[in-house]
């Protein structure tokens, strides 16, 4: 029988079938960090269990971490005891923690993939919505709630109804100054965001099969803010190369094996989805959003549509039907588990490289890991950040959602490469506008709103 | 968790869609490391000014609604995954959350905490919400076992998952249910080939 990608890995993760239509399924690896996991800890050792598979476990510190001096102890208490909650249960538990210090960490959607830890075919969860990231390499990954996080401890499974399928295709060329956070950015404005609930999306045609691993992250990343329980791309030689040589990767004649097993994960020429939707690169421009929901995105040249939500323009301060080019912005931030990677840094770079941002804007680089900022500063990227005025920081998720000390001031406009705008996301009245990484650095330099192609061209 | 079998109250009413987990429990509160004391900051930012006074225009502060209900519009819960999003709304108080449309992650979040969602239609919504402008201390009835919702004349089915309604009326979780599959689980390793 024809299958989708989706279904042949799920088939081959039920350990049991449930009356009523529910399964059991096994997880191949489970990402934790100091947030969603301390109440999980408690909870395995309120009932007297053991941690089942302590070695299908990874941990980092990422999400409460201050970007700053991250050599000196946590000044916050709070953030302090979490961070120490986690260090601690690790340490009881033998789980392996790449915490503040060790060359490893940071978020935890850019370590797994970059350490080799994330692969085709895997079942992989987290207690973090984002984990649809690692759906890039063709893997089931999906967030889960703390809950679910003690489940897997316990029995490395978890109890789950199978989300139906949706497959996204998405041909063309994109043009200068489009990149893959314009592509996702563009299809959860079309589709809203609830348009995915309830659907696992498998991102196919000739635009994604020319995206680089790091750009395919970037939309799989996304798929949860248009409601979607993850998503998910084929493997091919792109993904076989990016995972070669990586630290936890499989190696000669294991590696043979399993690329040949993660070559045949695709969806069948017949395979049959719930739902399928077609865009065209040649729709897809440069994009921002105007509003407080990741679906309320435009293209950059366009006006605010008319019907848009009140309350949501009433928050960002806009109006409908204007258009946002020349907006002054206060702000910049640059990282996430969307855009955080080598590559996005080097685009934003090559952007600013002897330039000099606006003098009324602050701007944030917050490189996705230690390898990341490691090798950022090998190519000597920091150096042209700090000579455009760019304060490049250390590993964490940082303004992406504001835990830590770095937030956006009330009322302030934010050009970020992060993935949500909610209303106080990166601060309480913290004003967001989701953009790709090149049009953030371009409005750094502007110190308003542009369309980043007239940047390039001039 | 505590089993839910039947709930009568009067409902708190919120008909605002695409209601956030980032609006239920803000990030910055999210630094415990317990699951108790959530509610004080639930809804925090619409609930609270920037000096901790509470707003008055907000209908968690207003006295004349109250109740284990809430009613919410479409798209409730949707965002990151936190699950002292359902930990915030059931330490506050509710046990009942009803709404016409639900994100994944919190439906199975309010379901593994003893929080029970109900998906009604639009036009039940609506209903729903008028009864409640008209009447604050309108009573709306939940009977969970024949899975019925009721407002004054009007009843509603609701579905849910067979499974998680023996959960929920039993107040077992998830956790009991595996250990007692470990056996299985094994099978399932020692045949698998994981690369
Ligand atoms: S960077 Fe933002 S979205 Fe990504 S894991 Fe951290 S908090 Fe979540």
């Amino acid at each position: 029988m024809s299958k989708t990608l989706f279904d042949k890995i799920w088939d081959a993760h039920v350990v049991k079938s449930l009356p009523g239509g529910r399964d059991v399924i096994y997880i191949d690896r489970h990402l934790i960090h100091e947030v969603t996991s301390p109440q999980a800890f408690a909870g395995v050792e309120a009932r007297g269990i053991d941690i089942f598979r302590k070695e299908k476990i990874v941990a980092t510190a990422d999400h409460n971490v201050p970007t700053r001096d991250q050599h000196l102890p946590i000044r916050e208490a709070m953030s302090r005891k979490q961070v120490q909650t986690l260090v601690d249960n690790c340490a009881a538990h033998d789980i392996p923690l790449y915490g503040l210090g060790h060359p490893y960490q940071g978020i935890v959607h850019v370590i797994g993939p970059e350490l080799g830890i994330t692969r085709p075919g895997m079942t992989i969860v987290c207690g973090d919505s984002h984990t649809s990231t690692h759906g890039a390499f063709g893997s089931i990954a999906f967030g889960i709630g703390t809950s679910q996080v003690e489940q897997v401890m316990a029995s490395q499974c978890l109890i789950l109804d199978r989300p139906k399928t949706m497959r996204i295709t998405v041909d063309g060329e994109l043009s200068p100054g489009s990149s893959s956070k314009d592509i996702i950015l563009y299809i959860i404005s079309k589709l809203t965001a609830a348009g995915g609930t309830g659907y696992f999306v498998e991102y196919a045609g000739s635009a994604i099969r020319a995206l680089s691993m790091e750009a395919r992250m970037t939309i799989c990343n996304m798929s949860i803010e248009m409601g979607a329980r993850g998503g998910l791309i084929a493997p091919d030689q792109v993904t076989i190369d990016y995972i070669r040589g990586k630290k936890f990767a499989p190696q000669g004649a294991e590696l043979e094996a399993a690329e040949q097993y993660w070559l045949s994960l695709y969806s069948d020429d017949m395979a049959v989805f719930d739902v399928e939707h077609h865009f065209h690169t040649d729709d897809i421009a440069p994009m921002i959003t105007y509003g407080t929901n990741p679906g309320m995105g435009m293209a950059v040249t366009d006006n605010i549509p008319s019907h848009s939500d009140t309350k949501a323009l009433d928050y960002m301060g806009f109006e409908a039907e204007e258009s946002l080019l020349g907006k002054r912005i206060e702000h910049v931030f640059i990282g996430s588990c969307t855009n955080s990677r080598i590559e996005d840094l080097r685009a934003v770079a090559q952007m600013v490289q002897g330039k000099r941002k606006a003098s009324h804007v602050s701007v944030m680089v917050v490189p996705g890991s230690k390898q990341v900022e490691a090798q950022a500063k090998a190519e000597g990227l920091d150096t042209i950040f700090r000579e455009a005025g760019f304060d490049f920081r250390e590993p964490g998720c940082s303004a992406c959602l504001g835990m830590n000390e770095d937030k956006i001031p009330q009322g302030e406009y934010c050009v970020s490469t992060s993935n949500r705008n909610f209303e106080g996301r990166q601060g309480p009245g913290a004003r967001t506008l989701l953009a790709s990484p090149i049009t953030a650095a371009a409005a750094a330099l502007a110190g308003h709103i542009v369309d980043v192609r007239t940047v390039i061209k001039a | 968790m505590k089993p839910l079998v039947h709930i009568s109250s009067s409902a708190v009413p919120m008909p605002i869609e695409n209601v956030d987990t980032d609006q239920i429990i803000p990030a910055r509160f999210l630094k415990a490391i317990t699951r108790d004391g959530f509610g004080d900051n639930l809804f925090r930012d619409w609930r609270y000014d920037r000096g901790g006074e509470p707003k008055q225009d907000f209908v968690l502060n207003n006295p004349i609604y109250a109740g284990e209900i809430l009613v919410a519009g479409k798209n409730f819960g949707c965002g990151s995954s936190r699950e002292h999003a359902a930990w915030a709304l059931g330490d506050y108080g509710f046990r009942v959350i009803i709404s016409s449309f639900f994100a994944d992650i919190f439906k199975g979040n309010a379901l593994n905490n003893g929080l029970l969602p109900i998906t009604v239609s639009d036009q039940a919504l609506h209903t729903i919400f008028q009864a409640i402008e008209a009447d604050p201390s309108q009573e709306l009835k939940v009977n969970l076992p024949e899975q019925k919702l009721s407002c004054g004349e009007e009843e509603w089915s609701f579905d849910i998952d067979g499974y998680k309604k023996q959960c929920l009326l039993n107040g077992h979780d998830d956790i009991d249910f595996l250990l007692s599959i470990k056996d299985d689980i094994i099978a399932f390793e020692q045949e698998q080939v994981i690369y």
